[in-house]
């Protein structure tokens, strides 16, 4: 058997994926009864428009020429789609890929941040939570990260925008960037745009709830393990036991978590940003799902995706660098 | 059962004894490993006995003795309670049945204050709770079946089956979970049927599950008792149902309670949006209601949040402690600890050993 790296193997499979949402979006947008095509034909020609004429106007959408048989107009699709042509907007006309290029950026600027805190904040606390395993304050912070893990984020957001905005007037309610500040890099601008996406950050913090208590499991775990008795028993300093055999271990396993989350908080993104009023890609997506943009909707989807799809991808060829086991081993066919 | 008999079966064991008294001096019994006979006879009634203590007895005991269980089952039996005692004990509410935004605890009528068009809170958050509970239970079953499913097949397969539904598993756990749950209710003729919802939340949720799973099948594979039911010609179905899955059972019922969180989570932030559609108010739809109806900044409407709030982070409170404690009641080490104090009381007790065995299997 040919072997190939695994490296090489994770790329095809990213590119799989894609690949597939492509196809998924295609679907529901032709083949599906009652599906986008159909239901913008009918709106068209309700207008008094001629069917030529609303075709016309379908394929300039959609990028999906409903005249076509559909394998032609599949592979159109997928190659417009990579091309990075996803129609135009009907709500707003602009191409659906400005429009989405323009919304990314604050996206992933809140994103990064909240999966940033959350696990920095869960990996410590859950380390704390181990090594004083019984403790009055393991039983504290483990009653806190229940909390926190039965809270939906969205909860959150609401009580943060009801006190830390509205009645405290600490920070904005809502929107992504100081108003009547010139765009650009000067102090004032970037302390808006950091206090515009302060409460939308704190409120994915919840997920650091989940994850400390999966920390806080794994550290145990590794604790009573063997190998660390031998090391004891070699002598090593507390140091290199703590750091090169507790931490490193007890982490490398939080690692499907964190894939999880990610996926989870991009979808999060969509409620999220509808709660404070951030122009992001999340909420992009439910105005368009609300004016049945459905061009601008499948772009949006098909995005989100993507850069699931990449981030996911970025943090499985980083991970081989902190597990030296990483990389599957092809396993003997039963 | 039959291997089980012939091993008790008095003749040959005599016979056994015979022979063996005759070849060996020291009076052993054995000569041969492969005629070793169980020195006690297991009776039907035994091996009922040990079911019982396993399946019924050991969990009930660590339940009692950890209090995240007692309170995790008692919040779950409330809310389950709540969906079928509580409807008929509360009558539904309609609009204007108090006047709009009354304050909580002020009159019996009620007691947790109304909305703008004044419904009951308490009425309309009672009135939820049996339609979450019906997409919890579909949700977190399809997920969990579908999960362990395709995860043990791929696991102990391997070669092309494992490679084809890994993509597939690795397409979902990619996909993002509330986007495709929205594209798909436009794009599909979904009604406001609670069990179709559950379906529809968790459509992505599975894959998380089915990818930990084949990592605990690709171990489980190698032990010996499945290579021994494949070199006797087991069909694979058969090895991975029978043998496999249940030994990946306490992993996929603590996993039922993550899944259960997550739809919960999913259909209140999508009814939140107002993407979803519904028959009757949940709690997701009230908090829509009160989100458009400004409850965030008008004063004296923080009740109308708070309800639903309370009602969501209440049950996955309870779900939550529900999977710690069921990580508890299978984890090996406090069995152990419950078998150890489980054999020093029968130690103490051993002349009334027959009593135990019947007040047990009485009790069962």
């Amino acid at each position: 058997m040919v072997t190939i790296g695994w490296r090489t193997r994770r790329l095809a499979q990213a590119a799989f994926t894609v690949w597939a949402v492509i196809t998924i979006s295609f679907v529901l947008i032709r083949l599906m009864p009652g599906n986008a095509m159909g239901a913008m034909m009918v709106s068209f020609e309700q207008q008094g428009m001629s069917p030529a004429r609303a075709r016309e106007l379908v394929e300039l959408r959609l990028s999906v020429d409903p005249n076509k048989p559909i394998p032609v107009a599949y592979v159109e699709y997928i190659a417009s789609t990579l091309r990075g042509d996803l129609g135009t907007s009907m709500a707003q006309g602009e191409p659906v890929a400005e429009l989405l290029a323009a919304a990314l950026p604050w996206t992933l600027f809140v994103l990064s941040w909240s999966i940033f805190i959350s696990f920095f904040i869960g990996i410590s606390v859950g380390a704390l939570m181990a090594y004083w395993e019984g403790g009055k304050l393991d039983v504290g912070l483990t009653s806190w990260a229940i909390l926190m893990g039965s809270i939906p984020f969205y909860v959150l957001a609401i009580l943060l925008l009801i006190f830390a905005s509205y009645r405290w007037g600490l920070f904005p309610s809502g929107g992504r960037q100081p108003t009547g500040v010139p765009q650009g890099f000067n102090v004032t601008y970037v302390r808006g745009i950091l206090y515009h996406a302060a409460l939308p950050v704190f409120s994915m913090l919840v997920a650091s709830g989940v994850a400390s208590l999966g920390m806080r499991g794994n550290s145990i775990r590794v604790l009573g393990a063997d190998y660390l008795r031998v090391a004891r028993l070699r002598g090593l300093s507390d140091y290199t036991i703590s750091t090169q055999y507790v931490a490193r271990n007890a982490v490398l396993p939080m690692y499907t978590t964190l894939l999880i989350s990610i996926g989870e908080m991009f979808g999060g993104s969509i409620v999220l940003e509808y709660v404070f009023n951030y122009r992001g890609l999340g909420l992009l997506l439910f105005e368009a799902y609300n004016q049945r943009d459905y061009a601008l909707m499948m772009g949006g989807f098909v995005l989100i995706t993507v850069a699931v799809v990449t981030t996911l991808f970025i943090a499985d060829m980083t991970y081989s660098w902190v597990d030296p086991r990483a990389g599957g081993q092809d396993s003997e066919s039963y | 059962m039959t291997s089980d008999r012939d091993r008790t079966d008095p003749g040959r064991a005599e016979k056994s004894h015979e022979s063996a008294v005759s070849t060996i001096p020291d009076g052993g019994t054995v000569n041969t490993p492969f005629d070793v006979v169980s020195e006690y006879e297991e009776t039907r009634r035994d091996r009922l006995k040990k079911l019982y203590d396993t399946y019924v007895y050991a969990p009930i005991s660590i339940i009692k003795r950890d209090w995240r269980a007692r309170i995790g089952f008692a919040i779950v039996l409330l809310y389950v309670f709540t969906a079928t005692v509580g409807v008929y004990l509360i009558e539904p509410t309609h609009v204007t049945e108090g006047p709009g935004l009354a304050k909580p605890f002020e009159t019996w009528e009620y007691p947790l204050g109304t909305d703008d068009m004044g419904r009951d809170l308490l009425s309309s958050t009672v009135h939820s709770t049996s339609e979450i509970l019906k997409m919890i239970l579909s949700g977190g079953l399809f997920t969990v079946t579908l999960g362990t499913t395709v995860g043990a097949l791929a696991g102990y397969k391997g070669g092309v089956v494992d490679t084809v539904l890994s993509s597939i598993t690795d397409v979902f756990i990619n996909l993002p979970g509330l986007p495709t749950v929205m594209v798909l209710a436009l794009m599909l003729p979904i009604t406001g049927n609670p069990y179709l919802i559950g379906v529809l939340l968790t459509i992505t949720a599975w894959g998380g599950l089915a990818r930990a799973i084949r990592s605990q099948v690709l171990t489980l594979r190698q032990e010996p008792f499945v290579e021994a039911a494949r070199s006797m010609g087991v069909p694979s179905y058969e090895i991975v149902f029978k043998d496999i899955v249940p030994h990946l059972m306490p992993f996929v019922v603590i996993n039922l309670t993550n899944a259960a969180r997550r739809v919960i989570f999913s259909a209140a932030g999508l009814y939140f949006l107002g993407v979803l559609p519904f028959r009757n108010h949940n709690w997701g739809v009230t908090l829509n209601l009160a989100y458009s109806g400004g409850a965030h900044y008008k004063t004296g409407a923080l009740h109308w949040f708070l309800m639903p709030m309370i009602a969501i982070t209440g049950i996955s409170i309870g779900l939550i402690l529900l999977g710690q404690s069921l990580d508890r009641v299978f984890n090996p080490r406090v069995r152990a600890r419950h078998e150890k104090k489980l054999a020093e009381s029968q130690l103490d007790e051993v002349e009334p050993e027959d009593d135990d065995s019947e007040t047990m299997i009485g009790a069962a």
